[in-house]
């Protein structure tokens, strides 16, 4: 299999800097998830890895060959689209054998790979269908199919289960999850799913306005937001932010509440902090309902989850501001208009500086 | 009587269809509405029925007051058609009568008329020619026009609008108006009255037509199954001959039955840049009418069998049309 290694590659449409100059190593057997919202430039930086889109500066390396003009054919990847782009004139079998016959492969190779991935995906029994008579998730697998024989060094995946219905987007997710255990190949998936990336990837790469905002695995983009962006992006509901104002360890929230800062991040907030200014974040699972709890909100609306309810708090009591969302337990009930105590998990609150929208780090991981 | 509202229709509706046109009104109405089409259909038809009659009528029932639907068929308009006779004198009509047997079909139909048959006439060249002509242009003009089609469709091409306008522009003249200096430029460069002057004239102007027509088509193929075959290993080229051109057989046949009629029926350029040994059948037959009296029947097997190829075309490319001349309309 193979490594993938972007140095400093950067496109432009034009005057439109569709992908910034991004640096990024993909390394062997492993399944690296772009992210981002639609044109944030995920496609388009995978595009380039395949070969479809020339790169505007920049070098591309697949297992350290430089590949940066080489001709798609000539990479030894493969792609998966978002509409499948099975060959509507041929059957599926012909289909999957399509790349084979590309190099000239024997037919007996090519009977024999072909078999291997059939069984792989459980879809011999499509075998002499046209690719239009398939339902959507078949589709997908004679995709992956075509993608598989060929062994090539690298999957590249574009929003694959974009074009599924919800029912099969759940069974194909595991599916692929389970081909790239069973094959260990090196896939760069392409998703603005979120919750998609969090349960593929090994590493997640959130993109937005052409730029990488963070890599890291799905737990630090989650728990460690590097920024606000991957703060909002990343979670549903996101991360709740709330503005404040940071004084002698205590911030002062909407609505009157004051909140005393863990005293492990006291020295960071008054050494990065440019003013009194500061963002805190908490995921909504890092509140907990009590009635002993200090800080202070109305509740505006809540939804059950099944599993779990999200509770809508106003912290100043108006709707359309300072809005949070909190999980509380499935037995939780609260009529609209009381007010709602929690508290916050001391591990679980983030800082933001809302100038340079950056997260701050704690000042003791450095040294 | 129930009304239908309460009753609903009398047996299960079996077909996707708006409930208030299960009405039995409604349904009467639709009847009446096919019985329109096909009436406006028959009387499009009335014309090319009576082309077809007319070619198996004899001289006296061709001009005979009413048109007699019900005759005696007979092959005289073809004769005349396809061959040159010469009147007999009376000895050399006696002994032709005398070896009736011996004659083939056409001089024995020659004979009733007095005639002897010299040998073909030039109409079976001109419809030759017709074919070399239609066909060698359809098919240059269809291959030339699929690749420059497919160049506008996927690359960015400098000037990619102006250059289309300038194809189609081609178009906008009439034939009338560039005929005169095209003549004087084909008889300089020796294309005056040749099959090539011919083929490389209709296709230049069938250009306009398969190219915008092709783009379209060509347009409406995703641009992700060709780079699916790159992906897979496949040149450009590959994957324009083994992916685009099978997804554009629909395309390609509506385009070649369109630029094949354009060429088929040209008149104006035809009749002024051949005038032997390219000329086509269409200014054949028009000119037909000057050659001692009017032949009406040969006029019609003339028409009937110019009209032959055309029909066997289209009725060979049928499946692919009705798909075709309703492109663009149809998202798949």
């Amino acid at each position: 299999m193979a490594t993938i290694e972007l140095r400093q590659v950067e496109k432009l449409f034009g005057d439109f800097q569709a992908v910034k100059p991004v640096d990024l190593t993909i390394k062997d057997g492993e399944f690296v998830v772009l992210l981002g919202p639609s044109g944030c430039g995920k496609t388009t930086t995978l595009r380039m890895i395949s070969g479809l889109e020339a790169v505007t500066r920049g070098e591309i390396l697949l297992d350290g060959r430089n590949v940066t003009w080489r001709h798609p054919s000539d990479r030894d990847i493969a792609f998966v689209f978002q509409f499948f782009a099975l060959y509507p004139h041929m059957t599926v079998r012909e289909n999957i054998a399509f790349p084979l016959q590309a190099e000239g492969q024997s037919k007996e190779l090519i009977a024999g790979r072909l078999n291997e991935v059939v069984d792989l995906l459980q879809i011999r029994r499509l075998l002499n269908a046209r690719p239009s008579s398939l339902s959507g998730g078949d589709q997908q697998r004679v995709a992956l199919a075509r993608a598989l024989v060929r062994r090539p060094a690298a999957f590249l995946m574009d929003e694959p289960l974009g074009a599924l219905d919800a029912e099969f987007r759940e069974t194909m997710r595991a599916e692929i999850k389970r081909l790239h255990i069973a094959q260990n190949a090196t896939t760069v998936y392409v998703t603005h799913d979120q919750i998609e990336a969090m349960a593929m990837g090994d590493r997640i790469i959130v993109m937005s306005n052409a730029e990488v905002q963070q890599v890291g695995t799905p737990a630090e983009v989650y728990y460690e937001p590097a920024n606000l962006f991957v703060a909002r992006f990343i979670g549903s509901p996101g991360m709740n932010l709330v503005p404040g104002k940071y004084q002698e360890g205590v911030v002062h929230l909407a609505g009157g509440n004051e909140y005393p800062v863990p005293e492990r991040w006291r020295r960071s907030l008054t050494a990065d902090l440019s003013g009194e200014d500061v963002i805190v974040g908490f995921r909504p699972e890092a509140a907990v309902a009590d009635s002993e709890a200090g800080l202070t909100a109305e509740l505006y609306a809540d939804e059950l989850h099944g599993a779990h309810t999200i509770l809508h708090l106003s912290l100043n009591g108006r709707a359309s501001e300072s809005i949070i969302h909190i999980r509380a337990g499935r037995g939780a009930r609260h009529p609209i208009g009381e007010t709602v105590r929690f508290d916050l998990k001391p591990e679980m609150v983030r800082f933001f500086d809302p100038h340079t929208e950056l997260a701050l780090q704690l000042e003791g991981n450095n040294g | 009587m129930a009304s239908f509202a309460e009753t609903g229709p009398r047996t299960p509706v079996t077909e996707g269809i708006r409930v208030d046109k299960v009405h039995p009104r409604a349904r009467l109405l639709r009847n009446i509405r096919a019985i329109l089409v096909v009436v406006v259909a028959l009387i499009g038809l009335v014309p090319v029925f009576a082309m077809g009659l007319t070619a198996f009528k004899s001289r006296a029932d061709v001009v005979s007051v009413p048109p007699q639907l019900i005759f005696e068929p007979t092959l005289e308009g073809f004769v005349f058609l396809l061959t040159e006779r010469s009147q007999m004198s009376a000895s050399a009509l006696a002994t032709a009568q005398a070896n009736e047997e011996e004659l083939s079909l056409f001089e024995r139909i020659a004979l009733e008329n007095g005639q002897r048959i010299n040998g073909p006439s030039d109409f079976v060249t001109r419809l030759r020619n017709s074919l070399i002509i239609a066909g060698g242009s359809t098919i240059l003009s269809v291959v030339l026009g699929v690749f420059a089609a497919y160049a506008f469709s996927r690359f960015d091409i400098p000037g990619k609008d102006d250059l289309m306008f300038f194809i189609l522009s081609t178009r906008m003249l009439p034939a009338v108006v560039v005929a005169v200096p095209l003549f004087l430029m084909f008889r300089q460069i020796g294309l005056h009255d040749t099959h090539l002057g011919m083929i490389i004239l209709y296709t230049v102007f069938n250009l306009s037509l398969t190219v915008w027509l092709l783009k379209g088509f060509i347009d409406e193929i995703p641009r992700e199954y060709e780079e699916a075959a790159l992906v897979d290993g496949y040149t450009r080229m590959q994957a324009f001959f083994k992916i685009v051109l099978p997804q554009a057989a629909t395309g390609i046949a509506a385009t070649t039955v369109f630029s094949l009629i354009f060429a088929w029926n040209e008149y104006a350029f035809a009749l002024m840049m051949t005038s032997n040994n390219a000329r086509t059948a269409p200014p054949a037959i028009a000119t037909m009418l000057g050659r001692g009296g009017i032949e009406w029947s040969a006029i019609a097997a003339g028409t009937l069998a110019f009209l032959i190829p055309v029909v066997i075309v289209i009725f060979a490319l049928r499946q692919h049309l009705l798909r075709g001349v309703t492109f663009g309309a149809i998202r798949k």
